[in-house]
């Protein structure tokens, strides 16, 4: 019973009033220190915030319920991986070529959960609004689950198969790994603002879906338990962030027109950035699911020229214009991914991964898949190589790429119509010449170049000598400059690279489930047993 | 799919990540080793920070404590990201309980005119204490050096954001889910003598930037005092006798506390005796801000608790000084 004066029923709040109680007023105008002492990163960009508080809360979550919301999802899941790893799940998969995609998701994607973590983290310390703090803590603590359940469910692959054992080291100091590295890197070290485009606008929003659909179904369809389950787990942290994501650039061009030109440098920066960091999905999804969903053309496709379509469409009422880049990234969706292949085939002693050239079957798909591109430029190639191999005498390359300042891909791709041309750009900084793969990545250089200059480029430096472990000798008269570098990156050389064929990886599978390690090569040894499998590939290739 | 597999054939290459097997041998590794140890990139950072731009993204140089081994500094919860929300969802099933029993009977609504007005001067305004809290421990988790502290850094930063609205619950409790409370409390935060002291000294954290200045000063010493002056002594006179509810609310708050003391005093036990320097340096730091905020939490202890305010100051004191102590700090 109330007392006195107090007698009215309590007020029954809705989740939004909820919400906006216990989170609104939290914060306060200091008075004791100046604003600019404590928010010290948000100025220095350029960007201009009239009004905090007219950021629209996406996730309306208190901390209360995100617990529970999440420590239910945190059950489930580890439920599931509990048993994944009791019934030696990691055997499941179509065959083990399907884990050298997994081995790139580690060592190069899992890291990048953790920056996102901490830049998100940044925010949640450096936004003066309570609102916007609050979500990007939500998001960071997210994104600190992804790293976690990634680790914590590929761990049991990385007992079991080989190079996926040194992801954190590997991750700084692996050359392609690079890619991956400088792109979120390039991300936390910017400002506040850029970096909540980047990722919350550019790569979540945007390009996420790209990400995410193919890879999850390809999991599935190649009977990926593990992945599968924190995939889907995080599909709901995912939903919240693309949220974020569009409600950041509405915040942003809403608040001063003198936002919409930097918002859109950012978008023209971090579409093609993310855009040149998803094609290794290009890569994964065309050559390492045994079993294919579909086609790296077919998805950019969907989720970009369809969906991207509509978004920008939505947004012109802003004055905010398509990625400048984006017409480069349909003239190359032919390409790419046969570009990438050849590369990392022709490098195979260099990468943390066994390579293999595609199958019969695999080729018709592709003529089928592409039928633009793949007949006319890509199988001859393949075909050659094959035949090299046959003859024993493999092709390979025995130096380096060299690397896009950038983005930091070998400069692999070819000019926009007209595939038999490499693409090359180079710009002049001081009195130096830099290279790049692309107008995209040329255009990123160019508009700072003073923060490009000091990319740590792993083949130059490889080169320079700086990626040798303390006590390596390089005038001793057996040092091999190659082997050297493969150990600095955390790579064994003979058991984490190289070809497929008579791997460590291919032979154990074949010893363990005795079934091929290759579905579409049939019995590389005599441990499989799996007769049914054996002479599905037999009568095929009789065929 | 089933699989035939030949069991005595299958055995792991390995039993953990070669980072986790160096430190702590090849055995299977536990949830918390493998979502910690070593997953802060160290090396080849590709730009300089344009908000930090003579360091690296991560630099161990943001603070002036140095460790041989920022691993060391480890939590003996052993939080992860799974274990961190199934406990606090845990934890807050059992709170909901209390919050509920205490709407429905209208327990903070039916205290006297006084009695609701002494909550929310002495109480309410602690949301703000919290959210400050917040502020810091982001700090620590966005630029502190290694994942050991970051991660348990972050859920602290999640804790003090739901302990800001557990508070705030308490206030609702008393006004009927107006705000009024809320409002009021936050009137008295921004403006009355008895708070200013102690907004002061939370300011001053927020233009601190070593981060390991900010986690001692905030987690160690402003909660040592902070905790028990509010949700022990003050819960206490106001209770005027033990009124279990504003009781059974705060001591949420007071359990949350302990179970985090134990995270807090590992990390500055360890990192204390890694050199003499940090031992030197971590005394100095809680010297400092000792020594700020007893004086900044004086007024609202002396209009709540009259004579016995001195006692009670002390007593905190007196625990903080035997706990740094115990910790291998000298004051
Ligand atoms: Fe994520
Ligand atoms: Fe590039």
């Amino acid at each position: 019973m109330a007392a006195e004066g107090n007698a009215k029923p309590a007020k029954k709040l809705n989740l939004k009033e909820n919400y906006a109680l216990l989170t609104r007023g939290l914060g306060w105008e200091p008075s004791y220190e100046k604003k600019e002492d404590i928010f010290r990163n948000v100025d220095f960009e350029g960007v201009v915030i009239h009004d905090w508080d007219k950021w629209e809360d996406p996730f309306r979550l208190t901390m209360d319920a995100y617990w529970k919301y999440q420590g239910e999802k945190e059950r489930k899941l580890y439920a599931i991986v509990d048993a994944f790893q009791q019934h030696n799940g990691q055997f499941n998969v179509t065959d083990a070529r399907y884990v050298q995609a997994l081995k790139v998701f580690i060592n190069g994607i899992t890291e990048l959960e953790y920056d996102s973590h901490r830049g998100f983290n940044m925010l949640a310390r450096e936004f003066p609004g309570v609102g916007p703090r609050i979500a990007a803590q939500m998001q960071s603590l997210d994104e600190l689950r992804h790293a976690t359940t990634q680790i914590h469910t590929i761990s049991q692959y990385a007992k079991y198969f080989t190079g996926m054992n040194e992801f954190p080291y590997q991750f700084d100091r692996v050359w392609y790994l690079s890619i991956p590295k400088s792109f979120f890197e390039d991300a936390v070290t910017s400002g506040p603002f850029e970096f909540i485009v980047a990722i919350s606008f550019a790569f979540e929003y945007v390009l996420t879906n790209l990400a995410f659909m193919p890879w999850m179904s390809g999991a599935a369809f190649n009977g990926d338990m593990a992945t599968v389950s924190f995939g889907f787990s995080a599909q709901s942290d995912e939903a919240r962030h693309m949220t974020l994501g569009i409600e950041v650039i509405k915040f942003l061009l809403e608040q001063d027109p003198a936002n919409v030109p930097l918002v859109q440098k950012w978008i023209d920066k971090w579409f093609w950035r993310g855009y040149r960091l998803l094609s290794l999905l290009a890569t994964m999804m065309d050559y390492m699911l045994p079993k294919r969903v579909m086609a790296w053309n077919e998805a950019w496709e969907i989720y970009y020229e369809q969906n991207g379509g509509a978004l920008f469409a939505d947004l012109a009422r802003y004055g905010i214009k398509p990625p400048k880049r984006a017409p480069e990234t349909i003239a190359e969706k032919g390409h790419v991914a046969h570009q990438m292949w050849s590369v990392f085939y022709a490098n195979r002693d260099a990468v943390g991964f066994q390579m293999w050239l595609p199958s019969d079957e695999e080729m018709a798909w592709m003529s089928e898949k592409y039928p633009d591109t793949f007949d006319q430029y890509y199988r001859p190639r393949y075909e050659y190589w094959k035949a090299q191999e046959a003859a024993g005498t493999p092709f390979k390359n025995s130096t380096l790429p060299q690397l896009c300042q950038v983005c930091q891909w070998p400069c692999l791709f070819t000019e926009s119509g007209d595939p038999t041309t490499l693409s090359l750009r180079e710009s002049e900084y001081q009195g130096q010449t830099f290279h790049m793969c692309s107008d995209g990545c040329k255009d990123i250089f160019d508009d700072t170049p003073e923060k490009y200059v000091h990319a740590w480029l792993p083949v130059h430096q490889i080169y320079q000598g700086n990626c040798f472990l303390p006590g390596v000798d390089p005038t001793a008269p057996d040092f091999n400059p190659m082997v050297e570098a493969l150990r600095y990156m955390g790579i064994k050389p003979g058991v984490d690279n190289g070809d497929f064929k008579g791997s460590a990886d291919a032979t154990n599978w074949e010893k363990w489930t005795s079934r091929p390690a290759n579905i579409h090569e049939g019995a590389y040894t005599d441990a499989v047993r799996d007769t049914a499998s054996t002479a599905d590939v037999t009568a095929r290739k009789a065929g | 799919m089933s699989v035939e597999i030949r069991t005595k054939g299958v055995k792991p290459l390995t039993n953990s990540f070669g980072h986790l097997q160096r430190r702590f041998g090849d055995k299977p590794a536990t949830r918390y080793q493998e979502a910690t140890y070593d997953i802060q990139s160290t090396a080849n950072f590709h730009y300089k920070p344009l908000w930090d731009p003579t360091r690296e993204m991560f630099d161990a140089r943001r603070t002036a404590v140095v460790m041989k081994d920022w691993y060391a500094l480890k939590d003996p919860r052993q939080f992860y990201y799974g274990n961190y929300t199934t406990t606090r969802a845990k934890q807050q099933d059992a709170i909901d309980r209390t919050l509920d029993f205490v709407e429905k009977r209208d327990l903070l609504r039916s205290l006297s005119q006084d009695a609701r007005e002494r909550i929310i001067h002495a109480i309410v305004p602690l949301r703000h204490y919290e959210w400050g809290a917040n502020t810091n421990s982001a700090h620590v988790a966005a630029y502190g050096y290694g994942t050991a502290i970051t991660s348990p850094a972050m859920m602290n930063t999640a804790d003090r954001l739901g302990m800001a609205q557990h508070i705030s619950r308490i206030g609702l409790l008393i006004d009927g889910n107006s705000g009024d409370a809320l409002l009021a409390a936050q009137a008295l935060w921004t403006d009355h003598p008895d708070w200013q002291p102690l907004r002061r000294e939370v300011e001053r954290l927020f233009v601190t930037r070593d981060w390991f200045e900010v986690f001692v000063a905030q987690l160690l010493v402003a909660d040592a005092l902070v905790y028990p002056l509010f949700y022990q002594h003050i819960d206490g006179a106001l209770g005027g006798g033990g009124s279990s509810a504003l009781s059974s609310l705060n001591d949420h708050l007071l359990r949350w506390y302990e179970e985090t003391a134990k995270w807090i005093d590992a990390v500055i036990k360890t990192a204390a005796a890694d050199s003499a320097e940090n031992k030197a340096l971590i005394s100095g730091w809680v010297q400092t801000w000792r020594n700020r905020l007893a004086p900044a939490l004086q007024p609202i202890v002396q209009r709540v608790l009259g004579n016995q305010a001195d006692d009670a100051l002390a007593s905190v004191l007196a625990a903080l000084d035997a706990r740094a102590a115990k910790l291998g700090l000298s004051l």
